[in-house]
C-alpha cells in the first residue's frame, strides 16, 4: 500500500501522462466491476495492470479506448477525454483484445488492408502499411491465407499488427498472452519489447506476475474493482518487506554449518524450501556480506549463494491474502 | 521475427495522413467490401437466397395455381412478381441475424475503437447483403422463366420493378439491424424478425386478389405497404397501373429509413 499512496501524491501534480485514468467507477446492475480505479503512465512507459480474472482490467482497458462509458470518474489519452473527445481518442490509440480480434474470414493481408483504410490511408498507402506489418510479425507467408487458418501465435500476432496500422501512440494490449505456450509468449514478449523501444506507451493486462515483471515499468495490483497497490516491481517486492539469502553448499553435510550461520545472523531459524537448500529472511543487505565472511571462516563451499527480492506471487499473496488463480493451479 | 528493423511505431504523428473528406461514404464502402469477402468466402451463407424463391414458386404455383387461377401458367405471372417482393424482404432479414453474430466478435471492438462514424459499420454490413438482394432476383426471374413467366412491359420497366423492390427491402432492413443490435442472441433475432415478417409479406394480395379476402383481412392488405410494394412490382413487370403503388413504396422507403437508421445507429452506439 505504501507504492500506491506515494504515487497518489504525483498523480495530482504531474500531468505530463500519456494517459491517465482517475476514479473510474462502472457498475452492471448490482455488480460493481470498477469502484474508484487510478491508472496512469508517462510517454513511452510500460503500465502492468496486473490482477485475476473479474479484476476489472478489461473494464478499465474497455473505457480507456472509448468502448464504454464510465458512470463515474474521469480518463483522459494524449490529453483528450475519453467521453467527450472520443473521436481524437481513437486516433490516438491502438487496442489488441483480450480475444484475438480480427476478421477470420478475412486474409492476413485483406484485414490489415481494411484497417488502413478505415484510419484513410489511400488504398495504396495501405496496402504499403499491411506489406510492412505482416513482414515486421513474420506473416509474409500467410498472408494470403484466411486468418480462420491461422495457429493461435500468429493470431495474436496479426492481432497486434492490426493494432498498430495507425502508428498509434498508445497501445493496450489486453492479456496478449493468455493462452499461448512459453515459446509463443516469449515472442509475444519480444514484440512488446521492441513497441517500447519504439517510443509507444503500452497498457499491458496480465494474469501472470512474471509478465508483469518482465515488461513493466510500473505495475498497478487489481483487486476486486480496485487499484490495491502501485508501484515499479521492485517497490512491489519490497512491500513485501526485507529480502532473502538463498544458501546451496556443496557438501549436503554441512547444511546443519550452514543453517548455524544463517540462524545467528539473521536472528531466527533458516527454511529449506527444497532439499539442500536454505532460505531466511533478512532486513538488509548488511546480512548479506556478513553470511558470505561466515561461510568462508568455516569453510564451507557454496554451489549457490544469493540475495533476492520476494517473487511478484509472494507480493500478491500479502497483498490480498489470496493466491493468484495461476498459484492455485500450480 | 524480425525485430531490427526501423521504428515501425515513432515518428507517427508526422506519418499520420490528412483526414481525407467523405469518411463516411469510404469508411462503409470499406465495410461492405469486407461483408463481401465474407459472403464470396462462405458462398452457403447464400443458400436461403438461392433456394427459397425456388421452394416458394414451386409450392404455391403447383399447389394453388388450379385452385386459384384455373391454370398454373396464368397464376404464375400474377404470384411471381409478388413473390420477389418477399424474396428479397426475406433476404434482408439475415443481415440482423448476420449483424448480432458479428458484433460480439472481438473485431467489432476495433472497429468501434477505430476514428469512423459510428453508423459505418452498420451501413457496411446493409450495403453488403445488396448482393444477396441481387443474387435472390437473379435466380427468381431465372427460374420463373423455365416455368414460363414472362416480362410484360420492357427491360427498362423490370430492371426499374427490381431496383423499386431492392431499395424497400434496403429500408425494411434497417428494421432487422436495430433488431439485430438489440437483441442478445442470433436465435431471438430470428424469431422476433419473423414475427414481424408474416403479417407483412402474407398479409398482402400476394396469393390472392384482394377482394376474396374476409372484410378485416381487407383492411390489413390495404394499410400494408408491402401490397403497395407488390403492385409496384407487378405493375412494371406484367403492366398495369403503377404512379400510385410506386409513389407509395418510395416515400415508405423514405419513411423507414429516416426513423430505423438513426434508431439503429443510437442503439449500437449504446451497445457496450
Amino acid at each position: 500500500m505504501r507504492g500506491l499512496s506515494a504515487d497518489r501524491a504525483t498523480l495530482a501534480t504531474v500531468t505530463n501522462y500519456a494517459f491517465q485514468a482517475e476514479g473510474l467507477v462502472k457498475r452492471y446492475g448490482k455488480t460493481v466491476a470498477l469502484a474508484g480505479v487510478d491508472l496512469a503512465a508517462r510517454p513511452g512507459t510500460v503500465l502492468g495492470v496486473l490482477g485475476p480474472n473479474g479484476a476489472g482490467k478489461t473494464t478499465a482497458v474497455r473505457i480507456l479506448a472509448t468502448l464504454l462509458r464510465p458512470d463515474a470518474g474521469r480518463a483522459t489519452v494524449c490529453g483528450h477525454d475519453v467521453v467527450r473527445e472520443a473521436a481524437r481518442v481513437r486516433r490516438v490509440i491502438g487496442l489488441t483484445g483480450q480475444y484475438a480480434s480480427v476478421d477470420e474470414d478475412l486474409t492476413g493481408l485483406q484485414n490489415l488492408v481494411l484497417i488502413g483504410q478505415l484510419l484513410d490511408l489511400r488504398r495504396g498507402d495501405a496496402r504499403k502499411r499491411a506489406d510492412e506489418l505482416l513482414d515486421r510479425f513474420d506473416l509474409t507467408e500467410a498472408a494470403g491465407r484466411p486468418a480462420r487458418t491461422y495457429s493461435g501465435g500468429m493470431r495474436r500476432r496479426l492481432d497486434l499488427a492490426a493494432s498498430l496500422v495507425g502508428r498509434p501512440d498508445v497501445i493496450y494490449l489486453d492479456e496478449p498472452t493468455t493462452g499461448l505456450d512459453p515459446v509463443k509468449r516469449e515472442d509475444v514478449w519480444g514484440i512488446i519489447r521492441s513497441l517500447i523501444r519504439d517510443g509507444v506507451t503500452v497498457l499491458l493486462t496480465t494474469q501472470y506476475l512474471d509478465e508483469a515483471d518482465a515488461l513493466a515499468d510500473e505495475i498497478s495490483v487489481m483487486d476486486h474493482g480496485r487499484v490495491i497497490a502501485h508501484g515499479t516491481p521492485a517497490q512491489l517486492k519490497h512491500i513485501v518487506g526485507g529480502q532473502t539469502i538463498l544458501v546451496r553448499p556443496v557438501d549436503p553435510d554441512r547444511l546443519a554449518d550452514a543453517g548455524a550461520i544463517l540462524e545467528a545472523v539473521a536472528g531466527q531459524p533458516a527454511e529449506s524450501p527444497h532439499r539442500g537448500v536454505l532460505t531466511v529472511p533478512v532486513d538488509s543487505d548488511a546480512a548479506f556480506t556478513t553470511v558470505v565472511r561466515r561461510l568462508a571462516e568455516e569453510g564451507i563451499g557454496v554451489v549457490e549463494l544469493s540475495l533476492r527480492l520476494p517473487s511478484l506471487d509472494e507480493v500478491f499473496f500479502t497483498l490480498t491474502g489470496e493466491h493468484t488463480e495461476e498459484v492455485a493451479a500450480a | 521475427m524480425t525485430l531490427t528493423k526501423e521504428p515501425i511505431v515513432a515518428t507517427s504523428r508526422a506519418a499520420n495522413p490528412a483526414r481525407r473528406p467523405f469518411g463516411l461514404v469510404r469508411h462503409s464502402l470499406a465495410l461492405a467490401r469486407r461483408s463481401l469477402i465474407k459472403t464470396m468466402r462462405t458462398p452457403e451463407q447464400l443458400l436461403d437466397v438461392t433456394l427459397q424463391p425456388v421452394i416458394f414458386v414451386v409450392v404455391f404455383v403447383y399447389l394453388l395455381g388450379g385452385a386459384v387461377a384455373g391454370s398454373q401458367h396464368e397464376y404464375l405471372q400474377f404470384l411471381l412478381p409478388a413473390i420477389m417482393v418477399q424474396t428479397v424482404m426475406f433476404a434482408s432479414l439475415a443481415t440482423g441475424v448476420g449483424l448480432n453474430t458479428d458484433i460480439k466478435k472481438g473485431v467489432f471492438d476495433r472497429f468501434r475503437s477505430l476514428p469512423i462514424g459510428r453508423s459505418a459499420p452498420l451501413i457496411g454490413s446493409v450495403l453488403g447483403d445488396v448482393i444477396r438482394f441481387v443474387v435472390s432476383i437473379v435466380v427468381l426471374l431465372g427460374f420463373g422463366y423455365l416455368l414460363g413467366f414472362r416480362i410484360q412491359t420492357n427491360p427498362g420497366a423490370a430492371l426499374l420493378a427490381c431496383l423499386l423492390v431492392m431499395m424497400f427491402s434496403f429500408a425494411v432492413c434497417w428494421i432487422f439491424v436495430l433488431i439485430g443490435v438489440v437483441m442478445r442472441e442470433p436465435g431471438a433475432v430470428q424469431g422476433v424478425a419473423f414475427v414481424i415478417m408474416f403479417p407483412f409479406t402474407f398479409g398482402t394480395n400476394m396469393m390472392v386478389p384482394t377482394d376474396t379476402l374476409p372484410g378485416w383481412l381487407q383492411v390489413w392488405v390495404r394499410i400494408n405497404p408491402v401490397s403497395d410494394v407488390m403492385a409496384t412490382s407487378r405493375g412494371l413487370l406484367i403492366g398495369g397501373p403503377v404512379a400510385g403503388p410506386v409513389t407509395s413504396t418510395v416515400l415508405w422507403s423514405l419513411g423507414l429509413l429516416a426513423v430505423f437508421v438513426p434508431l439503429a445507429v443510437r442503439a449500437y452506439r449504446r451497445r457496450t
